[in-house]
């Protein structure tokens, strides 16, 4: 006011700063505005999407592994079980520098580099708030050293884990199978099944055997911690906590002292046996040798070990039972006779004179017998057997026939065994031919090739387990079970016992009358014929069959044991079943280049059933167990 | 003499005297506010804080007992005093995290770039005050140049938050000293036209940030993380909020400088969009309370450096709100009154002693 006026005029300039100061007042009021609108979207629009966002963050599902199923056999012997051992685990997320923290660890406990190996293995498969294992199966040593200079490892700690655990060692080793640490396949299979979220967190799948095919049995119900986490991924505290559920345990129709018998009996030779239940189809041994240890495999197989079962010449990693196919030599003329009295082409008395060969098209087949066995009735065809009453047989019936009938008894077809990967063998028929080969010339079936598929030679092969569901199937007068390994499975959450009913897969209509011809002529076959040596003095009544299967003179080479080197010797083949009248037991046996079969399957045969119906065992050999009856 | 001792009621009207209770109030629950969140983010700087506001409100008592007049007086020596600091910044600053920001004095390290905050309304509106009478385009272009020294040596250490700061409280003068709104129009399309070429001098860090911005989810654990981190928190605090302590964003450490920069995620997620509205709210008195002394003062300074004062608060306010919310780079400007830190508190606080001051002396006459 006191200012000089006239160069300018102060309301005016006042009303200028006022107008400015209003202008920026209502920008001000307009940023708020805008401010507000930003806040109403995020947390009134946007709200729920950010709240679901802060809780992805801040919570983290710490699945808990649940206890694996135990597998016993049918008198409740541990075959499969878990055991805790020290692990020594790291948690990524609390270790600055892992690298220097594992140094300073390999000088308490013995760390190999494989163990390194596994560890940056699994660090990029984990999120870093898991403790994740650097040493397994700590010696109680190991764990003495390391808790006492623990205070130098902070985010290292010693854990109680559960390990599989095959305590009878190669027993049963390939109807048990192993577990693995899950791989890419697996996966697939846990896809397939649905099973994703119960298998977060678990490390091991069941590879092969009983441990794959019951692998969503055993493993149980995951459960789950529900943790806090900051935004290091540290675990801050457990929210909630679901336990797991133990997965089912297994328990067999295997009888692992007969297993044992079996084993022990085979010795370092190799072979396969198979002994069902014939009312039932039950499994009571499955025997595949040479056998492996599974427990190589629980903790990842070691690159020696797995080099040496996969490259050693007696292929320990086969299951032979179920995926060697092998001539049925003349086991398979039990089935042949059958056969012959279900189609009306022979009676029981009816007979041939036998020369001791067979011409047909120019070429002769022999027996192996000089001079033949002259005049042979069904009886004797089967208790001496006798190759020429065979190959007339087969030329009378006609190659379409006799695939027919085995085709029921389960010949060349998987038997639907509770165990993954069974092969199918050959059954052959004139369109198996048709099938088989590409050249017009060679998908022809040629009469001539009939005639020593009477004899268990030729196209056939056959897996010991469909030889042995075959013979149940005599045993049984014709009713054919699924065989299976597991009797009942037993869940431990509620003390369920599921029983695996016997599932008849067919019953064959076959003439009680016919069967009993069989019957006798098996049992012929252990009293006076071929299997006699090696049933003298048994205590019971029981029907057999000897086999001798060809390895190398399929293209027409001459047999001569002696010259031929080991591992090109016949397979030796024995059938059997026991008591004769109310059998209990049917098997067969197959002990690769035995030579014959009367010499090295049979008296293994007779060791099963001396033990199996007698609870007798041989001489030399006490079964020695672990004893330990699963209890919980 | 002893007459204080004994007479406490005129000691504390004295003491009392250029204080504004309206202003002083609403600071009140402001920083009550503040100290509330602060228990949640950070209850081990609860004491620290109290310190920082004692000193704080000191700083404002001194401030509001000086006239208007002695301030202009302070203007330009501030000034030159504020731009040769920054000179010695440059070269010889302290760098801290590839900045250059701090000089050392030896018996303490100070930001000259704090300074200018208040320097620079100071020395803009006692330049206007002295060409009232004859604004000739050449005094538009003196201020202008005023503005921009420091302010490119201030973004050259490089502190983009503080820069920002500095040319806002200047602009603010030149825009109230009436800067035609022709010229000003015609700035901004330069500007935008410019921008182009800004870009290239911006530092990589600085680019990343405005990159980050628009697509905070291309690179989600790194320089998107604040973004994404704080806007969740602040999303998921909904309408009523996750209620004091209970934010999981903040204490499971989602949220970067939760006490300082990053304070108003922490409000958010805790006390939601009521929180929110009601710290607008506080703002919007307070800078209205602020607007009323600069219309109502005496002189043009006065109204000048009122008006540029107040509308600080609100850059501060706006820019960091904005940033923690995701529609403004991160730049690190604090929350006024309300993050933790003594060196913006006593700035901001010193600028409401000015603001009284003004208020006080609005008659040119005193009684």
């Amino acid at each position: 006011m006191l200012k000089p006026a006239e160069f300018k005029n102060p309301e005016q300039e006042i009303e200028r700063f006022q107008r400015r100061l209003a202008v920026a007042g209502a920008l001000v009021l307009l940023a708020f505005f805008l401010l507000f609108t930003r806040f109403f979207w995020l947390q009134v629009v946007q709200h729920e999407h950010y709240r679901t966002r802060a809780e992805d963050n801040r919570i983290s599902l710490v699945p808990i592994v649940p206890n694996r199923g135990v597998i016993v056999d049918r008198n409740g012997l541990v075959l499969a079980r878990n055991y805790s051992a020290y692990t020594l685990e790291i948690t990524p997320g609390k270790v600055a520098d892992l690298e220097a923290v594992i140094n300073a660890l390999a000088g308490v406990v013995d760390i190999q580099p494989k163990d390194r190996k596994r560890f940056r293995k699994l660090l990029e498969e984990s999120k870093n708030f898991e403790s994740l294992p650097i040493r397994t199966r700590l010696t109680d040593e190991e764990v003495a050293r390391f808790i006492a200079q623990r205070y130098r490892f902070p985010g290292v700690e010693i854990k109680a884990r559960l390990f599989r655990q095959y305590p009878q060692g190669e027993l049963a080793s390939h109807a048990l199978g192993y577990i693995g640490r899950v791989n890419d396949r697996d996966l697939g299979a846990i896809e397939r099944q649905g099973a994703e979220d119960n298998y977060r967190g678990t490390e091991h799948f069941g590879k092969t055997g009983l441990e794959q095919k019951y692998e969503f049995e055993l493993h149980g119900q995951t459960g789950f911690e529900q943790v806090e986490v900051d935004a290091g991924g540290r675990a801050v505290r457990v929210l909630a906590r679901t336990a797991p559920l133990p997965g089912n345990n297994l328990v067999l129709t295997l009888d692992a002292k007969l297993q044992q018998v079996v084993e022990r009996a085979f010795g370092q030779r190799r072979g396969a046996l198979v002994a069902i239940e014939p009312a039932t189809g039950g499994i009571l041994a499955l025997v595949s040798m040479p056998g492996y240890d599974p427990n190589l495999f629980v903790d990842g197989i070691s690159p020696q070990d797995w080099e040496g079962l996969n490259t050693s010449e007696d292929k320990p990693m086969v299951n032979r039972a179920l995926n060697g196919a092998y001539p049925p030599g003349s086991t398979f003329k039990p089935f042949m006779a059958l056969a012959a009295l279900e189609t009306g082409k022979r009676t029981p008395q009816q007979t041939i004179s036998d020369p001791g060969f067979f011409n047909f098209g120019g070429h002769t087949f022999r027996d192996d017998k000089k001079g033949g066995h002259g005049i042979v009735d069904m009886y004797t065809s089967i208790v001496q057997s006798c190759d020429t009453y065979y190959y007339v047989l087969a030329n009378d019936m006609g190659i379409d026939a006799i695939s027919a009938f085995m085709r029921q008894l389960g010949l060349g077809q998987r038997t639907g065994i509770d165990i993954e990967g069974e092969s199918e063998g050959v059954l052959p028929s004139q369109e198996w031919k048709r099938k088989r080969f590409r050249k017009p010339e060679q998908q022809k079936w040629y009469a001539g090739e009939t005639v020593s598929i009477g004899i268990g030679q030729g196209y056939n092969a056959y897996t010991p387990i469909q030889l042995a569901q075959a013979t149940a199937a005599i045993a049984s007068n014709g009713v054919l079970f699924r065989p299976h390994l597991v009797r009942h499975i037993e869940n431990i959450n509620t003390g369920e016992r599921v029983p695996i009913e016997p599932e008849p897969l067919r019953t064959l209509p076959l003439k009680p009358a016919n069967v009993e011809v069989i019957r006798q002529a098996m049992v012929g076959v252990n009293k006076e014929g071929t299997g006699a040596r090696a049933f003298a003095g048994a205590e019971y009544t029981s029907a057999g069959k000897t086999g001798t299967a060809q390895v190398f003179s399929l293209k027409g080479g001459k047999y001569e044991a002696g010259k031929v080197s080991e591992r090109l010797r016949d397979h030796a083949l024995f059938i059997a079943f026991a008591p004769a009248d109310q059998p209990t037991i049917a098997l067969a046996v197959l002990v690769e280049n035995g030579g014959f079969g009367a010499q090295s399957a049979a008296p293994i045969a007779r060791q099963v059933l001396d033990y199996w119906l007698l609870g007798k065992l041989p001489k030399d050999a006490a079964p020695e167990f672990e004893e330990e009856v699963e209890g919980d | 003499m002893t007459e204080l001792a004994f007479r406490p009621r005129e000691w504390w009207q004295k003491l009392a005297a250029p204080i504004d209770p309206a202003l002083l109030g609403m600071l009140a629950l402001l920083v009550g506010y503040a100290l509330l969140v602060l228990t949640s983010a950070s209850p081990e700087r609860l004491n620290n804080q109290f310190l920082n506001l004692a000193v704080a409100l000191v700083v404002m008592r001194l401030a509001a007992q000086v006239p208007p007049q002695r301030l202009m007086h302070l203007a330009l020596p501030l000034y030159v005093a504020g731009v040769l600091l920054l000179v010695a910044v440059a070269l010889f600053g302290d760098v801290s995290k590839g900045a250059r920001r701090w000089l050392n004095l030896g018996f303490m390290r100070i930001q000259p770039s704090e300074i200018m905050k208040i320097a620079m309304p100071l020395m803009l509106a006692w330049y206007f005050q002295k060409h009232e009478a004859m604004l000739r385009a050449r005094d538009w272009v003196v201020a202008a140049l005023i503005l921009l020294l420091p302010v490119a040596l201030i973004a050259r250490q490089p502190d983009l938050g503080t820069a920002i700061l500095v040319f806002a409280a200047g602009f603010f003068v030149i825009f109230l000293a009436g800067l035609s709104w022709k010229v000003m129009a015609t700035l901004v399309f330069g500007g935008l036209a410019s921008l182009p070429f800004a870009w290239t001098l911006l530092h990589d860090y600085q680019r990343q940030r405005i990159l980050t911005l628009i697509d905070p989810e291309a690179d989600p654990l790194g320089k998107g993380f604040h973004i994404i981190q704080s806007t969740i928190a602040v999303g998921s605090g909904g309408i009523l909020g996750k209620g004091l302590g209970n934010g999981t964003q903040t204490h499971l450490e989602f949220i970067p400088e939760r006490h300082t920069d990053f304070i108003f995620a922490v409000l958010s997620e805790e006390f939601g969009l009521l929180g929110n509205s009601f710290l607008l709210v506080l703002y919007a008195l307070i800078i209205g309370r602020g607007l009323m002394v600069a219309a109502n003062a005496p002189t043009l300074f006065s109204r000048l450096l009122a008006g540029s004062v107040t509308l600080i608060f609100f850059t501060y306010a706006f820019v960091n709100m904005g940033m923690v919310s995701g529609i403004l780079p991160v730049v690190g400007v604090p929350l006024p009154f309300v993050s933790y830190g003594g060196t913006a508190l006593v700035t901001l606080f010193a600028g409401v002693g000015i603001l009284m001051s003004i208020h006080k002396h609005r008659m040119l006459v005193q009684k």
